[in-house]
Protein backbone atom coordinates (compact mmCIF):
# COMPACT_ATOMS: atom_id res chain seq x y z
CA UNK A 1 0.00 0.00 0.00
CA UNK A 2 1.38 3.35 -1.02
CA UNK A 3 1.36 6.26 1.42
CA UNK A 4 0.36 9.27 -0.66
CA UNK A 5 0.81 12.83 0.53
CA UNK A 6 -2.39 14.60 -0.45
CA UNK A 7 -1.45 18.29 -0.78
CA UNK A 8 -4.75 19.21 0.92
CA UNK A 9 -5.16 16.52 3.60
CA UNK A 10 -1.67 15.18 4.26
CA UNK A 11 -0.44 11.59 4.10
CA UNK A 12 -3.19 9.01 3.54
CA UNK A 13 -3.27 5.35 2.52
CA UNK A 14 -3.49 4.50 -1.15
CA UNK A 15 -6.97 2.98 -1.00
CA UNK A 16 -8.43 6.44 -0.30
CA UNK A 17 -7.31 7.49 -3.78
CA UNK A 18 -7.96 6.70 -7.40
CA UNK A 19 -5.38 6.76 -10.14
CA UNK A 20 -5.49 9.13 -13.08
CA UNK A 21 -2.23 8.48 -14.88
CA UNK A 22 -0.78 11.04 -17.21
CA UNK A 23 -2.59 14.37 -17.27
CA UNK A 24 -3.64 15.20 -20.83
CA UNK A 25 -5.09 18.60 -21.83
CA UNK A 26 -8.40 18.58 -23.73
CA UNK A 27 -7.75 19.47 -27.37
CA UNK A 28 -9.83 22.35 -28.70
CA UNK A 29 -9.55 21.56 -32.40
CA UNK A 30 -8.63 17.92 -32.97
CA UNK A 31 -8.52 15.58 -35.97
CA UNK A 32 -9.07 11.83 -35.45
CA UNK A 33 -5.44 11.22 -34.56
CA UNK A 34 -5.26 14.00 -31.97
CA UNK A 35 -8.63 12.97 -30.52
CA UNK A 36 -7.50 9.31 -30.24
CA UNK A 37 -4.38 10.51 -28.50
CA UNK A 38 -6.42 12.50 -26.00
CA UNK A 39 -8.90 9.67 -25.33
CA UNK A 40 -6.73 6.57 -25.29
CA UNK A 41 -3.01 7.29 -25.15
CA UNK A 42 -1.43 7.64 -21.71
CA UNK A 43 2.27 7.60 -21.01
CA UNK A 44 3.64 4.42 -19.37
CA UNK A 45 7.30 5.18 -18.64
CA UNK A 46 9.87 3.23 -16.63
CA UNK A 47 11.33 5.56 -14.01
CA UNK A 48 10.16 8.95 -12.72
CA UNK A 49 6.60 9.70 -13.78
CA UNK A 50 4.50 12.80 -13.14
CA UNK A 51 0.97 11.46 -12.80
CA UNK A 52 -2.41 12.42 -11.41
CA UNK A 53 -4.32 10.98 -8.49
CA UNK A 54 -7.66 11.98 -6.98
CA UNK A 55 -8.46 11.80 -3.26
CA UNK A 56 -11.80 10.04 -3.81
CA UNK A 57 -12.49 9.22 -0.16
CA UNK A 58 -11.19 12.52 1.18
CA UNK A 59 -11.18 16.03 -0.24
CA UNK A 60 -12.00 14.77 -3.78
CA UNK A 61 -9.29 16.99 -5.24
CA UNK A 62 -7.11 16.02 -8.19
CA UNK A 63 -3.39 16.58 -7.70
CA UNK A 64 0.02 15.66 -9.06
CA UNK A 65 2.36 12.92 -7.84
CA UNK A 66 5.94 12.31 -8.94
CA UNK A 67 6.52 8.58 -8.53
CA UNK A 68 9.21 6.15 -9.71
CA UNK A 69 7.48 3.32 -11.60
CA UNK A 70 10.46 1.02 -10.97
CA UNK A 71 10.42 1.37 -7.17
CA UNK A 72 7.02 2.97 -6.39
CA UNK A 73 8.87 5.67 -4.40
CA UNK A 74 6.99 8.97 -4.30
CA UNK A 75 9.35 11.94 -4.40
CA UNK A 76 6.86 14.84 -4.61
CA UNK A 77 3.19 15.74 -4.64
CA UNK A 78 1.57 19.05 -5.45
CA UNK A 79 -1.58 20.93 -6.31
CA UNK A 80 -2.39 21.10 -10.00
CA UNK A 81 -1.89 24.84 -10.24
CA UNK A 82 1.49 24.85 -8.52
CA UNK A 83 3.20 21.69 -9.81
CA UNK A 84 4.50 21.12 -13.29
CA UNK A 85 1.79 19.25 -15.14
CA UNK B 1 5.18 -39.06 -25.63
CA UNK B 2 8.25 -38.04 -23.67
CA UNK B 3 8.11 -37.68 -19.89
CA UNK B 4 6.36 -34.47 -18.93
CA UNK B 5 9.11 -33.25 -16.66
CA UNK B 6 12.18 -33.77 -18.82
CA UNK B 7 15.01 -31.47 -17.75
CA UNK B 8 14.53 -28.21 -19.64
CA UNK B 9 18.27 -27.90 -20.26
CA UNK B 10 17.93 -30.58 -22.92
CA UNK B 11 14.86 -29.15 -24.58
CA UNK B 12 16.32 -26.48 -26.83
CA UNK B 13 19.57 -25.34 -28.40
CA UNK B 14 21.33 -22.25 -27.03
CA UNK B 15 22.99 -20.88 -30.18
CA UNK B 16 25.06 -17.74 -30.66
CA UNK B 17 23.20 -14.93 -32.42
CA UNK B 18 23.54 -14.88 -36.21
CA UNK B 19 24.22 -11.48 -37.82
CA UNK B 20 20.84 -11.49 -39.58
CA UNK B 21 17.42 -13.14 -39.49
CA UNK B 22 14.33 -12.97 -41.67
CA UNK B 23 12.22 -12.34 -38.57
CA UNK B 24 13.29 -11.20 -35.11
CA UNK B 25 10.72 -11.60 -32.33
CA UNK B 26 11.31 -9.41 -29.26
CA UNK B 27 10.20 -11.29 -26.17
CA UNK B 28 10.62 -14.96 -25.25
CA UNK B 29 7.30 -15.37 -23.48
CA UNK B 30 4.60 -17.79 -24.52
CA UNK B 31 3.27 -15.58 -27.31
CA UNK B 32 6.72 -14.99 -28.76
CA UNK B 33 7.56 -18.69 -28.67
CA UNK B 34 4.22 -19.66 -30.20
CA UNK B 35 4.72 -17.07 -32.94
CA UNK B 36 8.16 -18.47 -33.76
CA UNK B 37 6.82 -22.02 -33.79
CA UNK B 38 3.95 -21.22 -36.16
CA UNK B 39 6.22 -19.10 -38.39
CA UNK B 40 8.36 -22.18 -38.92
CA UNK B 41 5.51 -24.68 -39.10
CA UNK B 42 2.71 -22.86 -40.94
CA UNK B 43 4.70 -20.43 -43.07
CA UNK B 44 8.09 -22.15 -43.63
CA UNK B 45 9.87 -19.10 -42.19
CA UNK B 46 12.66 -20.75 -40.26
CA UNK B 47 15.37 -18.11 -40.15
CA UNK B 48 13.84 -16.71 -36.99
CA UNK B 49 15.24 -15.52 -33.66
CA UNK B 50 13.40 -14.99 -30.40
CA UNK B 51 15.19 -12.38 -28.24
CA UNK B 52 14.67 -12.69 -24.50
CA UNK B 53 16.23 -10.11 -22.16
CA UNK B 54 16.18 -12.48 -19.18
CA UNK B 55 15.67 -16.20 -19.49
CA UNK B 56 12.82 -18.29 -20.85
CA UNK B 57 10.21 -18.54 -18.14
CA UNK B 58 11.11 -15.49 -16.03
CA UNK B 59 8.19 -13.29 -17.01
CA UNK B 60 4.46 -13.53 -17.47
CA UNK B 61 4.85 -17.01 -19.03
CA UNK B 62 5.03 -18.38 -15.50
CA UNK B 63 3.25 -15.59 -13.57
CA UNK B 64 -0.26 -16.16 -14.92
CA UNK B 65 -3.01 -18.24 -13.33
CA UNK B 66 -3.20 -20.65 -16.33
CA UNK B 67 -6.92 -20.18 -17.06
CA UNK B 68 -8.18 -21.12 -20.52
CA UNK B 69 -11.61 -20.23 -21.92
CA UNK B 70 -13.21 -18.72 -25.03
CA UNK B 71 -16.44 -17.18 -23.72
CA UNK B 72 -15.88 -13.59 -24.82
CA UNK B 73 -18.70 -11.33 -25.99
CA UNK B 74 -17.88 -9.54 -29.25
CA UNK B 75 -18.13 -10.87 -32.80
CA UNK B 76 -14.45 -10.04 -33.37
CA UNK B 77 -13.28 -11.74 -30.17
CA UNK B 78 -15.25 -14.96 -30.11
CA UNK B 79 -13.70 -16.61 -33.20
CA UNK B 80 -10.23 -15.53 -32.06
CA UNK B 81 -10.49 -17.03 -28.57
CA UNK B 82 -12.43 -20.07 -29.80
CA UNK B 83 -9.68 -20.95 -32.29
CA UNK B 84 -7.27 -20.63 -29.39
CA UNK B 85 -9.28 -23.12 -27.34
CA UNK B 86 -9.45 -25.51 -30.29
CA UNK B 87 -5.68 -25.26 -30.70
CA UNK B 88 -5.25 -25.98 -26.97
CA UNK B 89 -7.30 -29.15 -27.42
CA UNK B 90 -4.65 -30.60 -29.74
CA UNK B 91 -1.56 -28.71 -28.56
CA UNK B 92 0.04 -31.45 -26.44
CA UNK B 93 -0.34 -34.02 -29.23
CA UNK B 94 0.95 -31.59 -31.83
CA UNK B 95 3.98 -30.58 -29.78
CA UNK B 96 4.46 -34.17 -28.56
CA UNK B 97 4.78 -32.87 -25.02
CA UNK B 98 2.23 -33.01 -22.24
CA UNK B 99 1.08 -29.63 -20.92
CA UNK B 100 -1.47 -31.01 -18.41
CA UNK B 101 -4.31 -29.32 -20.29
CA UNK B 102 -7.44 -30.11 -18.30
CA UNK B 103 -10.92 -29.07 -19.48
CA UNK B 104 -12.42 -29.23 -16.01
CA UNK B 105 -15.06 -26.59 -16.62
CA UNK B 106 -15.05 -22.91 -15.81
CA UNK B 107 -17.63 -21.00 -13.78
CA UNK B 108 -18.02 -17.23 -13.90
CA UNK B 109 -20.07 -16.12 -10.93
CA UNK B 110 -22.69 -13.41 -11.02
CA UNK B 111 -23.33 -11.54 -7.77
CA UNK B 112 -25.91 -8.96 -8.85
CA UNK B 113 -28.94 -8.86 -11.16
CA UNK B 114 -26.99 -6.71 -13.59
CA UNK B 115 -24.14 -9.21 -13.67
CA UNK B 116 -26.60 -12.05 -14.19
CA UNK B 117 -28.14 -10.26 -17.17
CA UNK B 118 -24.73 -9.56 -18.68
CA UNK B 119 -23.63 -13.15 -18.14
CA UNK B 120 -26.75 -14.53 -19.82
CA UNK B 121 -26.26 -12.17 -22.72
CA UNK B 122 -22.74 -13.58 -23.15
CA UNK B 123 -24.03 -17.14 -22.86
CA UNK B 124 -26.53 -16.51 -25.68
CA UNK B 125 -23.92 -14.75 -27.83
CA UNK B 126 -21.52 -17.65 -27.30
CA UNK B 127 -24.13 -20.22 -28.29
CA UNK B 128 -24.95 -18.31 -31.47
CA UNK B 129 -21.25 -18.37 -32.28
CA UNK B 130 -20.98 -22.11 -31.69
CA UNK B 131 -19.15 -21.78 -28.36
CA UNK B 132 -20.35 -23.98 -25.50
CA UNK B 133 -21.97 -21.97 -22.73
CA UNK B 134 -24.61 -22.58 -20.09
CA UNK B 135 -26.37 -20.52 -17.45
CA UNK B 136 -26.63 -22.11 -13.98
CA UNK B 137 -28.97 -21.14 -11.15
CA UNK B 138 -27.42 -21.02 -7.65
CA UNK B 139 -28.37 -24.62 -6.76
CA UNK B 140 -26.86 -25.85 -10.03
CA UNK B 141 -23.73 -23.83 -9.29
CA UNK B 142 -23.54 -25.52 -5.89
CA UNK B 143 -23.92 -28.96 -7.47
CA UNK B 144 -21.11 -28.20 -9.91
CA UNK B 145 -18.82 -26.71 -7.24
CA UNK B 146 -19.79 -28.10 -3.81
CA UNK B 147 -17.39 -25.99 -1.71
CA UNK B 148 -18.97 -22.76 -2.91
CA UNK B 149 -21.06 -20.85 -0.40
CA UNK B 150 -24.35 -19.87 -2.10
CA UNK B 151 -26.01 -18.42 0.99
CA UNK B 152 -28.04 -15.28 0.14
CA UNK B 153 -26.97 -13.78 3.50
CA UNK B 154 -23.47 -12.73 2.49
CA UNK B 155 -22.17 -9.41 1.20
CA UNK B 156 -21.94 -10.64 -2.40
CA UNK B 157 -24.32 -13.60 -2.83
CA UNK B 158 -24.03 -15.94 -5.80
CA UNK B 159 -27.13 -15.31 -7.93
CA UNK B 160 -25.99 -17.66 -10.72
CA UNK B 161 -23.07 -18.39 -12.98
CA UNK B 162 -22.15 -19.02 -16.56
CA UNK B 163 -20.38 -22.28 -17.25
CA UNK B 164 -18.03 -23.19 -20.08
CA UNK B 165 -17.41 -26.91 -19.74
CA UNK B 166 -14.56 -26.83 -22.26
CA UNK B 167 -12.74 -24.21 -20.19
CA UNK B 168 -9.95 -25.22 -17.86
CA UNK B 169 -6.26 -24.89 -17.09
CA UNK B 170 -2.84 -26.08 -18.27
CA UNK B 171 0.60 -26.11 -16.64
CA UNK B 172 2.21 -22.90 -17.87
CA UNK B 173 5.86 -23.92 -17.46
CA UNK B 174 5.22 -27.09 -19.45
CA UNK B 175 3.61 -24.98 -22.19
CA UNK B 176 6.75 -22.88 -22.26
CA UNK B 177 8.99 -25.97 -22.43
CA UNK B 178 6.86 -27.54 -25.16
CA UNK B 179 6.81 -24.44 -27.37
CA UNK B 180 10.51 -23.65 -26.89
CA UNK B 181 11.45 -27.24 -27.69
CA UNK B 182 9.26 -27.37 -30.78
CA UNK B 183 10.42 -23.98 -32.08
CA UNK B 184 14.07 -24.84 -31.52
CA UNK B 185 13.66 -28.19 -33.27
CA UNK B 186 12.32 -26.34 -36.32
CA UNK B 187 15.40 -24.13 -36.49
CA UNK B 188 14.33 -21.09 -34.46
CA UNK B 189 17.19 -19.52 -32.47
CA UNK B 190 16.16 -18.81 -28.88
CA UNK B 191 18.54 -16.11 -27.63
CA UNK B 192 18.38 -15.68 -23.86
CA UNK B 193 20.09 -12.78 -22.10
CA UNK B 194 19.69 -10.76 -25.29
CA UNK B 195 18.04 -7.42 -24.50
CA UNK B 196 16.94 -5.04 -27.23
CA UNK B 197 18.48 -1.62 -26.58
CA UNK B 198 17.50 0.11 -29.82
CA UNK B 199 16.07 -0.22 -33.32
CA UNK B 200 17.87 0.44 -36.60
CA UNK B 201 15.34 2.33 -38.68
CA UNK B 202 16.06 3.87 -42.11
CA UNK B 203 13.45 5.75 -44.16
CA UNK B 204 10.82 4.68 -41.62
CA UNK B 205 11.60 1.01 -42.25
CA UNK B 206 13.11 -1.20 -39.58
CA UNK B 207 16.42 -2.82 -40.56
CA UNK B 208 17.28 -4.60 -37.35
CA UNK B 209 17.81 -4.25 -33.64
CA UNK B 210 20.63 -3.23 -31.33
CA UNK B 211 20.98 -5.66 -28.47
CA UNK B 212 23.10 -6.36 -25.42
CA UNK B 213 24.69 -9.08 -27.60
CA UNK B 214 25.40 -6.75 -30.53
CA UNK B 215 23.53 -5.63 -33.64
CA UNK B 216 21.20 -8.09 -35.38
CA UNK B 217 19.78 -7.34 -38.83
CA UNK B 218 16.19 -8.34 -39.49
CA UNK B 219 13.81 -8.38 -42.43
CA UNK B 220 10.92 -7.94 -40.05
CA UNK B 221 10.69 -7.33 -36.32
CA UNK B 222 7.75 -8.41 -34.16
CA UNK B 223 7.26 -7.08 -30.64
CA UNK B 224 5.84 -9.68 -28.24
CA UNK B 225 6.89 -8.06 -25.00
CA UNK B 226 3.69 -7.66 -22.95
CA UNK B 227 4.28 -5.07 -20.21
CA UNK B 228 7.52 -3.78 -21.71
CA UNK B 229 5.96 -3.03 -25.10
CA UNK B 230 5.38 0.71 -24.40
CA UNK B 231 9.10 1.09 -23.64
CA UNK B 232 10.12 -0.66 -26.87
CA UNK B 233 7.61 1.32 -28.94
CA UNK B 234 9.00 4.57 -27.61
CA UNK B 235 12.51 3.29 -28.45
CA UNK B 236 11.28 2.83 -32.02
CA UNK B 237 9.76 6.32 -32.06
CA UNK B 238 6.03 5.80 -31.64
CA UNK B 239 3.49 5.51 -28.83
CA UNK B 240 0.92 2.84 -27.98
CA UNK B 241 -2.34 3.17 -26.04
CA UNK B 242 -0.99 0.76 -23.43
CA UNK B 243 -0.43 1.22 -19.71
CA UNK B 244 1.63 -1.34 -17.82
CA UNK B 245 0.51 -2.29 -14.31
CA UNK B 246 1.12 -5.10 -11.80
CA UNK B 247 -1.25 -8.05 -11.59
CA UNK B 248 -0.90 -10.26 -8.54
CA UNK B 249 -1.55 -13.91 -7.81
CA UNK B 250 -0.86 -16.31 -4.99
CA UNK B 251 -0.77 -20.02 -4.29
CA UNK B 252 -1.54 -22.03 -1.17
CA UNK B 253 0.37 -25.03 0.09
CA UNK B 254 -0.57 -28.39 -1.38
CA UNK B 255 -3.98 -29.60 -0.20
CA UNK B 256 -6.28 -32.55 -0.76
CA UNK B 257 -8.42 -32.16 -3.89
CA UNK B 258 -11.31 -29.82 -2.97
CA UNK B 259 -11.94 -27.90 -6.17
CA UNK B 260 -12.48 -29.65 -9.50
CA UNK B 261 -13.29 -26.62 -11.64
CA UNK B 262 -12.11 -23.08 -12.30
CA UNK B 263 -14.24 -20.49 -10.51
CA UNK B 264 -14.01 -16.79 -11.32
CA UNK B 265 -15.67 -13.74 -9.83
CA UNK B 266 -15.19 -10.59 -11.84
CA UNK B 267 -16.94 -8.41 -9.28
CA UNK B 268 -14.82 -9.61 -6.37
CA UNK B 269 -11.60 -9.90 -8.35
CA UNK B 270 -10.86 -13.42 -7.23
CA UNK B 271 -10.46 -16.47 -9.42
CA UNK B 272 -9.41 -19.86 -8.17
CA UNK B 273 -8.36 -23.24 -9.44
CA UNK B 274 -6.55 -26.11 -7.78
CA UNK B 275 -3.36 -27.12 -9.52
CA UNK B 276 -2.43 -30.76 -10.01
CA UNK B 277 0.00 -30.54 -7.07
CA UNK B 278 -2.86 -29.49 -4.77
CA UNK B 279 -2.04 -25.80 -4.52
CA UNK B 280 -4.94 -23.38 -4.73
CA UNK B 281 -3.94 -20.87 -7.41
CA UNK B 282 -5.69 -17.54 -6.92
CA UNK B 283 -5.56 -14.44 -9.06
CA UNK B 284 -6.21 -10.96 -7.70
CA UNK B 285 -7.01 -7.49 -8.98
CA UNK B 286 -4.57 -5.21 -10.73
CA UNK B 287 -2.72 -2.53 -8.82
CA UNK B 288 -4.15 0.31 -10.84
CA UNK B 289 -1.04 2.39 -11.49
CA UNK B 290 1.82 2.30 -13.95
CA UNK B 291 4.60 0.05 -12.68
CA UNK B 292 7.45 -2.12 -13.89
CA UNK B 293 8.37 -3.35 -10.40
CA UNK B 294 6.81 -6.85 -10.73
CA UNK B 295 5.24 -6.54 -7.30
CA UNK B 296 1.94 -5.27 -6.00
CA UNK B 297 0.38 -3.99 -2.81
CA UNK B 298 -0.71 -6.17 0.06
CA UNK B 299 -4.14 -4.53 0.33
CA UNK B 300 -5.05 -6.04 -3.05
CA UNK B 301 -4.31 -9.53 -1.71
CA UNK B 302 -6.18 -8.77 1.51
CA UNK B 303 -9.30 -7.82 -0.45
CA UNK B 304 -8.96 -10.94 -2.59
CA UNK B 305 -8.66 -13.19 0.47
CA UNK B 306 -11.69 -11.57 2.10
CA UNK B 307 -13.77 -12.42 -0.96
CA UNK B 308 -12.31 -15.91 -1.23
CA UNK B 309 -13.16 -16.76 2.38
CA UNK B 310 -16.74 -15.63 1.95
CA UNK B 311 -17.16 -17.70 -1.22
CA UNK B 312 -15.19 -20.73 0.03
CA UNK B 313 -15.32 -20.99 3.85
CA UNK B 314 -13.34 -24.24 3.61
CA UNK B 315 -10.26 -22.23 2.60
CA UNK B 316 -10.00 -20.41 5.92
CA UNK B 317 -7.26 -22.76 7.15
CA UNK B 318 -5.24 -22.88 3.95
CA UNK B 319 -1.78 -21.36 4.15
CA UNK B 320 -0.54 -18.90 1.60
CA UNK B 321 2.72 -20.21 0.18
CA UNK B 322 3.83 -17.55 -2.29
CA UNK B 323 2.62 -14.34 -3.88
CA UNK B 324 3.97 -12.71 -7.01
CA UNK B 325 3.10 -10.16 -9.68
CA UNK B 326 3.53 -9.82 -13.41
CA UNK B 327 3.44 -6.60 -15.42
CA UNK B 328 0.43 -6.62 -17.72
CA UNK B 329 -0.11 -4.45 -20.81
CA UNK B 330 -3.58 -2.98 -20.53
CA UNK B 331 -5.33 -1.55 -23.58
CA UNK B 332 -8.27 0.89 -23.43
CA UNK B 333 -10.86 -1.64 -24.68
CA UNK B 334 -9.45 -4.75 -22.95
CA UNK B 335 -8.66 -6.28 -26.35
CA UNK B 336 -5.23 -6.94 -27.87
CA UNK B 337 -3.47 -4.90 -30.54
CA UNK B 338 -2.03 -7.17 -33.25
CA UNK B 339 -0.74 -5.72 -36.49
CA UNK B 340 1.25 -2.99 -38.16
CA UNK B 341 2.90 -0.02 -36.46
CA UNK B 342 3.83 3.41 -37.85
CA UNK B 343 7.27 1.89 -38.68
CA UNK B 344 7.35 -0.37 -41.74
CA UNK B 345 8.19 -4.03 -41.15
CA UNK B 346 7.88 -3.49 -37.40
CA UNK B 347 4.83 -5.22 -35.98
CA UNK B 348 3.21 -5.31 -32.59
CA UNK B 349 1.30 -7.92 -30.60
CA UNK B 350 0.35 -6.50 -27.21
CA UNK B 351 -2.54 -5.36 -25.05
CA UNK B 352 -3.54 -8.86 -23.94
CA UNK B 353 -3.53 -7.33 -20.48
CA UNK B 354 -4.75 -9.63 -17.77
CA UNK B 355 -5.78 -12.51 -20.03
CA UNK B 356 -2.97 -13.50 -22.38
CA UNK B 357 -2.26 -17.07 -21.30
CA UNK B 358 -5.41 -18.57 -22.82
CA UNK B 359 -4.62 -16.86 -26.11
CA UNK B 360 -1.10 -18.29 -26.45
CA UNK B 361 -1.80 -20.59 -29.42
CA UNK B 362 -4.00 -18.21 -31.43
CA UNK B 363 -1.80 -15.23 -30.67
CA UNK B 364 1.12 -17.10 -32.19
CA UNK B 365 -1.06 -18.37 -35.04
CA UNK B 366 -2.31 -14.97 -36.25
CA UNK B 367 0.89 -13.07 -35.44
CA UNK B 368 2.96 -15.57 -37.42
CA UNK B 369 0.60 -15.00 -40.36
CA UNK B 370 0.88 -11.23 -39.92
CA UNK B 371 4.69 -11.37 -39.83
CA UNK B 372 4.97 -13.84 -42.73
CA UNK B 373 2.65 -11.93 -45.07
CA UNK B 374 3.03 -8.37 -43.80
CA UNK B 375 -0.78 -8.36 -43.56
CA UNK B 376 -3.07 -9.41 -40.74
CA UNK B 377 -4.84 -12.76 -40.68
CA UNK B 378 -8.61 -12.34 -41.05
CA UNK B 379 -8.99 -13.12 -37.33
CA UNK B 380 -6.79 -10.22 -36.19
CA UNK B 381 -7.61 -7.64 -38.87
CA UNK B 382 -10.04 -5.86 -36.52
CA UNK B 383 -7.46 -5.78 -33.71
CA UNK B 384 -5.41 -3.06 -35.38
CA UNK B 385 -3.78 -0.02 -33.79
CA UNK B 386 -5.92 2.14 -36.11
CA UNK B 387 -9.11 1.20 -34.30
CA UNK B 388 -8.38 3.83 -31.66
CA UNK B 389 -8.63 6.48 -34.40
CA UNK B 390 -11.58 5.00 -36.31
CA UNK B 391 -13.48 4.34 -33.09
CA UNK B 392 -14.11 0.67 -33.95
CA UNK B 393 -13.18 -0.50 -30.47
CA UNK B 394 -13.70 -4.10 -29.34
CA UNK B 395 -14.95 -3.56 -25.81
CA UNK B 396 -14.30 -6.70 -23.78
CA UNK B 397 -14.27 -5.15 -20.31
CA UNK B 398 -17.21 -7.37 -19.42
CA UNK B 399 -15.51 -10.57 -20.54
CA UNK B 400 -11.95 -9.63 -19.64
CA UNK B 401 -12.16 -7.10 -16.81
CA UNK B 402 -9.47 -8.33 -14.48
CA UNK B 403 -10.80 -11.83 -14.18
CA UNK B 404 -9.54 -14.09 -16.92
Amino acid sequence: MLLIGCPYCGPREENEFRYGGEGVPIPTDADDRAWARFLYYRDSPAGLFTERWVHTHGCRQWFTVVRDTLTHEISATGKLDEAAR
Amino acid sequence: MEPAFQNPAFLWRNPRPKPAYDVVIVGGGLHGLATAYYLAKNHAVQNVAVLERGWLGNGNAVRNTTIIRSNYLRDESMPLYELSLKLWETLAAELDYDVLFDQRGLLQLAHTRAEANDARRTVYANRLAGIDAEWLEPEEVKAFCPILNISPRVRYPVVGASLQRRGGIARHDLVMFALARAASARGVDLLQGCEVTGFRIENNRVQGVETSAGAIAAGKVGLASAGRTPLLARMAGFDLPIQSTPLQALVSDGLEPVLNSVVMSGLLHVYVSQAKNGGLVMGAARDNYVSYAQRGSFNILEWQIQAALELYPIMSRAHMLRTWAGIVDVSPDASPIIGRTPVENLFVNCGWGTGGFKATPVSGWVYAHTLAHGEPHELNAAFSLERFETGALIDEHGAAAVAH
